[in-house]
This record gives C-alpha cells, sequence and structure tokens, in this order.
C-alpha cells in the first residue's frame, strides 16, 4: 500500500520528457549538420581546386577537428545533453566519444588511462562495422561479384 | 537542391535515432552500432552508393556512411585482388576519419584539463 502510493507521487514529480520536441530539436540539429556537411563540400573543391570525394574527406576531417576541440574545452557535453541524437548520430558523435573516454581517464597516466580506454566508446562503432562490412562483403563477393 | 537535399536525409536519421532512444531502453552506444550496420547493409547492393549520389554531403556526415565506406573500400579491393581484397580494402576509405579521430581526441587530451 505504502509502495504504491510512494510510486503515485514519484510519477507525479518525474520530469516530463517531451518526445515530440526532442524529436523536433534532432531533426533540425542533424539538419543543419548536413547542410553544413554540404556547404563545405561545395566550398572545399571551389576554394582548392580538388574533386569532391576529396573535398568530403577534407569536410569529415574538419568536423572530426571541432568536435574533438569542443569536447575538450567542455562544452560539447552541455550541446550534447541538449541536441541528443542530433550530434551524436553524425561523425561529431564519434569523435565525441573518443576524446571524451581520453580525457576521462587522463589522470590514470598515458599507457593505462588514455591508451586502454580511448576505444571504449568508439570501439564497439568499429567493430560493429569491420564485422558487418566483412559479412555483408562476403555475400556481395560470392552472389553479386564486386561492382 | 542538394542542400536541401542534405538537410531533410540527416535531419531524418537522426530524428528516427531520437525516436529510438526515447520510446525504448537502448543507449547512444547501442543506436550507433545499429545505424553503422544499416550502413553496410545499405551498401551491400548499391543503394547507399544511390543515395549519395542524390542527396550529396548531407549522406556523407551520418554515422551510416562510416559503414558503407568500410564496405565499399573492400568491394573496391576485390577487383584487383579478389578474395583477400575484402581484408586488404576495409580501412582504404574510412583511414582518414579513424586516424583524424584519434590524433586529434590524443592531442586535445594532452594539452587540456578535464572539468570536474
Amino acid at each position: 500500500m505504502k509502495n504504491i502510493k510512494y510510486e503515485r507521487i514519484a510519477s507525479n514529480h518525474k520530469a516530463e520528457e517531451n518526445r515530440v520536441k526532442n524529436a523536433v530539436i534532432a531533426f533540425l540539429t542533424g539538419g543543419v549538420l548536413g547542410f553544413i556537411a554540404e556547404w563545405l563540400v561545395v566550398f572545399y573543391s571551389n576554394c582548392f581546386e580538388i574533386s569532391r570525394s576529396d573535398a568530403s574527406t577534407m569536410m569529415i576531417v574538419t568536423f572530426i577537428f571541432i568536435a574533438s576541440l569542443f569536447t575538450a574545452l567542455g562544452f560539447f557535453d552541455k550541446l550534447v545533453n541538449r541536441f541528443k541524437c542530433g550530434l551524436l548520430i553524425p561523425i561529431t558523435g564519434f569523435a565525441h566519444s573518443m576524446t571524451s573516454s581520453a580525457m576521462d581517464y587522463k589522470k590514470e597516466g598515458l599507457i593505462y588511462g588514455i591508451g586502454m580506454n580511448i576505444f571504449k566508446l568508439a570501439g564497439c562503432v568499429i567493430l560493429y562495422g569491420v564485422v558487418s562490412a566483412w559479412f555483408f562483403g562476403m555475400i556481395r563477393y560470392f552472389i553479386g561479384g564486386a561492382s | 537542391m542538394l542542400y536541401f537535399n542534405s538537410f531533410l536525409f540527416c535531419g531524418f536519421l537522426c530524428l528516427i535515432a531520437q525516436l529510438i532512444l526515447d520510446n525504448s531502453k537502448l543507449t547512444p552506444g547501442h543506436i550507433t552500432s545499429l545505424f553503422v550496420v544499416i550502413g553496410a547493409f545499405l551498401d551491400t547492393f548499391s543503394i547507399y552508393d544511390f543515395i549519395i549520389k542524390k542527396v550529396g554531403g548531407g549522406a556523407l556526415i551520418p554515422i551510416t556512411s562510416f559503414g558503407h565506406s568500410l564496405i565499399h573500400g573492400a568491394l573496391a579491393k576485390t577487383n584487383s585482388m579478389g578474395f583477400i581484397g575484402i581484408f586488404m580494402g576495409m580501412f582504404d576509405l574510412t583511414a582518414t576519419g579513424i586516424t583524424a579521430a584519434i590524433i586529434f581526441s590524443f592531442i586535445f587530451a594532452l594539452i587540456f584539463k578535464p572539468r570536474n
């Protein structure tokens, strides 16, 4: 009886997560990042007179640099709390996870701290990316032949 | 038109991720892993190449493009090397992104002091 009452009071005071608002914010943030990405590709390919694929590689490096720098300066975490998946799904989330795990374990030393923990969060992306790419690549190689 | 498509596509992926995050118990780690696998799957029959042609830079920035470039480099290498090319070409296209992430995060972790 007491537990039920407690749960009812607790559920009344729980912070109301507005799912629709979160979704709209994630959509707009991701959209703006995609827009900047396309703009940077055009800008680099015009500015340095290189091909589109080279320009897109430079664009990815730019995004990784900015995300790592902001994480190291300490305010990317606040941005992630506010914009959530809008910043985690683009490549900025990958750089953010690597830099934040390196910063978190820095006090344990260069080898045991940074060296062993830098891939703590990003490792799952690389592991499952490689395994699935190998698996689907085998399927494509044996069924359709390589393109 | 590419700008508009980039906005829509990248925003749409983030929207799906946010909906999964809010309505299930999966963590962001689960979702990014899932999106990488989806990217690799879409490129198995060159669907993702078609999307990149239509969308442009907006399709290269989400984490799905990481899975796409892994399998794309592997399949490109099979043309010259045969079966073993899947192993040789796996990191051909993603090498820049991974190297940049490692170098920048190491340097910034050395320079800056962690907050709290």
